[in-house]
């Protein structure tokens, strides 16, 4: 059983413009002491330009006894994915 | 006194206000009440062992006696040491070790902003890059005064402890001798006779968050500015030495 005080979920940016990746969790009892306490874990050495902390009760997740249904509904029907198209020569940023 | 002697102890008192505060966190090493607080008082200890290698080096080119930095800090005894007395106050609980975190921290942030304007350039580049970490430092400090303050009776009652076990160390703060003029006439050292009303007001603001009673002014104990010290500085300087005591040729 955590007993350490609510459990916090950490984004880090690392640099300006980039996404937000989770880089793991952290414990604190209020908002101020989450950011603080994930900037002392996970920013020490330079690693970010921002930082997002979200309560992890407040994240709403898929479930594992869902995956069947959630997901593999998409992998049997090959017209789904964009795999027929030529790219035409030169052409960026498709 | 020449104004190069009166600037080589200016920056060895700040250094070892830093050294002395920054070994005091550093001994919660693992000792932390939870694995996020751990690091966070340990990488403060970090931030004051880094600018106190600062301040050293720059005392021990001032000094001009070939001392390097790791001299003033592991050969120098207690009696030489200018540290407050509040850094050496011991741990006790996390309730004295965030009251004597945030008591120096309000008074090193107004510190350092006066000393980031100081007619001497290489001091006021240390003061600079040290405010931002002490913005931190106090930030921290303060909102674990508030929690503690307004959380459980226990938490109350020991946080309000711990304020008036190191209140009669906060007197010392706002002492000035002969070295803090004579530098005041050169622009270089603050005026703590201003600072201590800045000092007061932001305290009084953080105990009003807290709920917390801020103690009367009675009795302020005195000594460090002549190395006067309590008994706790002893016991420190005896485990932080002892590796250079015992082994004085050893290299790292």
């Amino acid at each position: 059983m955590d007993t350490q005080l609510d459990l916090w979920e950490v984004f880090v940016q690392s640099k300006p413009g980039q996404p937000y990746k989770h880089a793991g969790s952290v414990h604190a009892s209020d908002k101020l002491m989450a950011l603080q306490n994930a900037r002392d874990v996970y920013t020490r050495r330079g690693e970010a330009s921002g930082l997002w902390v979200v309560r992890a009760a407040d994240i709403v997740a898929s479930n594992l006894a869902d995956h069947d249904m959630f997901f593999d509904p998409a992998n049997d029907k090959i017209y789904r994915h964009p795999t027929f198209y030529q790219v035409p020569e030169g052409a960026k940023n498709i | 006194m020449t104004k190069t002697d009166a600037l080589f102890h200016y920056c060895l008192r700040l250094g070892d206000d830093a050294v002395i505060l920054g070994h005091r966190l550093a001994e919660l090493c693992s000792r932390g009440p939870f694995l996020e607080e751990d690091l966070a008082l340990t990488n403060i200890a970090l931030d004051y062992t880094g600018r106190a290698e600062l301040f050293f080096q720059y005392a021990a080119e001032l000094e001009g006696k070939g001392h390097s930095a790791d001299d003033l800090v592991y050969r120098r005894p207690e009696r030489r040491y200018y540290n407050h007395l509040l850094c050496e106050r011991p741990n006790v609980d996390f309730g004295h070790t965030i009251v004597r975190q945030f008591l120096f921290s309000v008074y090193d942030r107004y510190l350092l902003e006066e000393l980031g304007a100081a007619k001497d350039t290489r001091l006021a580049e240390i003061a600079v890059k040290a405010l931002k970490e002490t913005r931190y430092h106090l930030s921290h400090a303060a909102d674990w005064m508030v929690r503690l303050g307004r959380g459980t009776e226990e938490s109350h009652r020991r946080v309000q402890q711990a304020l008036n076990d190191l209140w009669t160390y906060t007197g010392e703060l706002f002492e000035m001798d002969d070295v803090d003029l004579l530098l005041l006439e050169h622009g270089i050292a603050a005026d703590l006779h201003t600072l201590r009303a800045l000092w007061q007001a932001e305290v009084k603001q953080t105990l009003d968050r807290a709920g917390l009673q801020r103690p009367a002014d009675g009795y302020m104990q005195t000594g460090s500015r002549k190395g006067i010290h309590s008994e706790h500085l002893g016991h420190l300087l005896a485990e932080m030495q002892y590796l250079v005591r015992t082994y004085p040729q050893a290299a790292w």
